[in-house]
């Protein structure tokens, strides 16, 4: 009885700890976040207060609303930096998946000599860190005069993205059975036709999981963009957030608000991928 | 007919071959080339002069870099290493929740689509001295009276750019250890059990070898960005003050971009693209191997 007892008590304080501790993590993964909105809903004078003030007296939209409409003084040309990020980013992760799907694909279906080897050096290319590699891109893309152009931009980020986007679609692809298009084949479909009606549609979720992360990554990118961007021609979002600093002060509010809108995207779009994301990347992992 | 098979993959391939090499390979060419010149962006003619190994010489023989790359090194390994075990504490605690697993989550994988810049930025405002909630809140709570120059005394920036990175990369850990964890087949864990085996032996000997190859594509995914780390210090400290945070990768921007010295700040790139290749490869092998055992013995 009194080891049942003991014992049930032990299960209570388990599930407790394990509460405490579920709720310390989703606390940190918040915090900063919420900080970050709710600061940007403070007027200035509220957040600069000494002492601090914790319990928010007065909540505007005021940064949002000078944000976009831009005008005044210091004002920074959010909309052009938006545009700019959705340009590139949209175009460039079309490329990328265009490219990865071919690449991928001859991954998950072919064997051929020096796959893996092939493979590795494919990843190696993502292992270049962005600021080393802005050095010689930086004096190539002056020689061709295509520095601060969209252009310039767009070819960076399809290669930052073409090795990823393989590693991933290549696993969407070794999930779809093989015998399927087989199958289709013998039914009387092409090769090509097997794979557009069969094979595609099965790992289009897949597909497109990647294309969201390839998004994400050039939306996010920072270190070649603050080299290869100079004007409001082709600046992104990440580049236009240190608009908000100079050399003294820094407009801690209208960065939490440029920060929010840039964030606001790349949320939305977690909630889509978030499941497929993972089989993609570890498929294989366990079968080999 | 054979041939014709053998070309097929390649030709599938062709196209991201030409763009990496066009866009990656080639110029990494170019910029080895240009660090054996003494080139400087304000003097074009000097892309021209081959003066051999000065510029690596120079490097490795100035404290600076070894100081920076020093200090780099420290970063990405007790950065990994942390990210490792919170990654796994998070997912072993959330394979154990019993409701709300889904939402959990996707709460788990906000960190990891923050920009980079965003989490420096983000962690500059929670650690600014002045106007920055954990001085805030330390104050607030009358644990110290003076505001603690987070981003200024030169361990304590190392520490909050330490928090910083691993904040934003805990998740990638976190979410593949977790999908290893729900991968696992029950039956071994219940012969443990049954074969007496204690919570922590059946974890260590059961559980832990299968999970390594999610731990190793953790490390393989993260392995292939570190130089990420390059936003989060630009915004936050960007190297300074007065050199207290510099990283091999703030350094080089500063030497290309800065001093326009484009020659040295080439050869020191190399040295950081091939520290991050040395993880990188580092990592699939050993991802490789922990998948033949897998392999071997499930």
């Amino acid at each position: 009885m009194t080891r049942n007892q003991s014992s049930r008590r032990l299960r209570f304080f388990g599930r407790i700890a394990h509460a405490t501790g579920l709720f310390l993590v989703a606390l940190v993964i918040c915090l900063p976040g919420a900080w970050i909105i709710l600061n940007s809903l403070r007027p200035t004078v509220e957040i600069m207060a000494k002492p601090a003030i914790w319990i928010p007296k007065s909540l505007t939209l005021d940064a949002y609303t000078a944000m976009f409409s831009s005008v005044g003084h210091g004002g920074v040309p959010v909309w052009d930096y938006f545009r700019n990020s959705l340009i590139i980013s949209i175009t460039s992760t079309a490329i990328a998946i265009a490219i990865g799907i071919s690449g991928g694909f001859a991954f998950a279906r072919y064997r051929f000599r020096g796959k893996s080897a092939l493979f590795l050096g494919l990843m190696l290319t993502r292992t270049v860190p962005g600021i080393a590699l802005s050095l010689p891109l930086f004096i190539l893309f002056a020689r061709l005069d295509i520095i601060d152009t969209h252009f310039a931009l767009i070819v960076a980020y399809v290669a930052l993205n073409v090795p990823f986007t393989i590693w991933l679609i290549d696993g969407f692809f070794r999930q779809v059975p093989k015998d399927l298009a087989e199958a289709a084949q013998i039914d009387g479909c092409t090769r090509w036709q097997a794979f557009w009606q069969v094979e595609f549609p099965l790992a289009g979720p897949g597909v497109a999981s990647a294309a969201i992360f390839a998004f994400l990554t050039s939306w996010n990118e920072f270190a070649l963009a603050s080299q290869l961007t100079r004007s409001v021609n082709s600046k992104t979002l990440p580049v236009g957030l240190l608009d908000y600093t100079s050399e003294f002060t820094i407009d801690w509010r209208g960065m939490c608000a440029l920060a929010v809108v840039m964030i606001a995207p790349a949320l939305a779009l977690t909630f889509i991928i978030q499941k497929r994301l993972v089989s993609g990347l570890t498929f294989g992992a366990v079968k080999g | 007919m054979k041939s014709l098979r053998l070309s097929t993959p390649f030709l599938l391939l062709l196209p991201a071959i030409i763009v990496l090499a066009a866009t990656i390979a080639l110029p990494l060419l170019f910029s080895l080339y240009s660090s054996f010149t003494p080139y400087r962006l304000t003097r074009p003619e000097s892309l021209y002069v081959l003066i051999g190994f000065r510029n690596y010489m120079n490097a490795f023989t100035d404290p600076v870099f070894w100081v920076a790359f020093g200090r780099t090194v420290l970063l990405l390994t007790v950065a990994l290493n942390l990210e490792m075990l919170f990654g796994l504490g998070v997912a072993l605690l959330v394979e154990k929740a019993t409701r709300g697993q889904r939402f959990l989550r996707t709460l788990m994988m906000f960190p990891m689509m923050f920009s980079p810049i965003l989490v420096g930025f983000q962690f500059k405002f929670l650690f600014n001295d002045n106007v920055g909630l954990v001085n805030n809140a330390l104050q607030s709570l009358g644990i110290t009276e003076t505001a603690i120059p987070w981003l200024i005394d030169s361990s304590l920036a190392f520490i909050s750019i330490l928090i910083a990175e691993v904040w934003s990369s805990t998740p990638v850990f976190a979410i593949l250890l977790l999908a290893g964890l729900l991968a696992m087949p029950r039956e071994p864990i219940e012969a443990a059990k049954v074969d007496g085996c204690t919570p922590w032996q059946s974890f260590r000997f059961v559980t832990w070898p299968f999970i390594t190859p999610f731990a190793y594509i953790a490390m393989t995914i993260r392995s292939l960005d570190v130089g990420r780390a390059y936003d989060i210090v630009k915004i936050m400290t960007d190297g300074g003050p007065a050199r207290r945070t510099e990283l091999l990768w703030t350094l080089i921007a500063r030497t290309g971009y800065s001093d326009a010295r484009m020659g040295s700040a080439n050869a020191m790139a190399y040295a950081s693209i091939l520290l991050s290749i040395l993880f990188t490869v580092y990592f699939f092998r050993k991802l490789a191997a922990a998948r033949q055992q897998i392999a071997a013995e499930w």
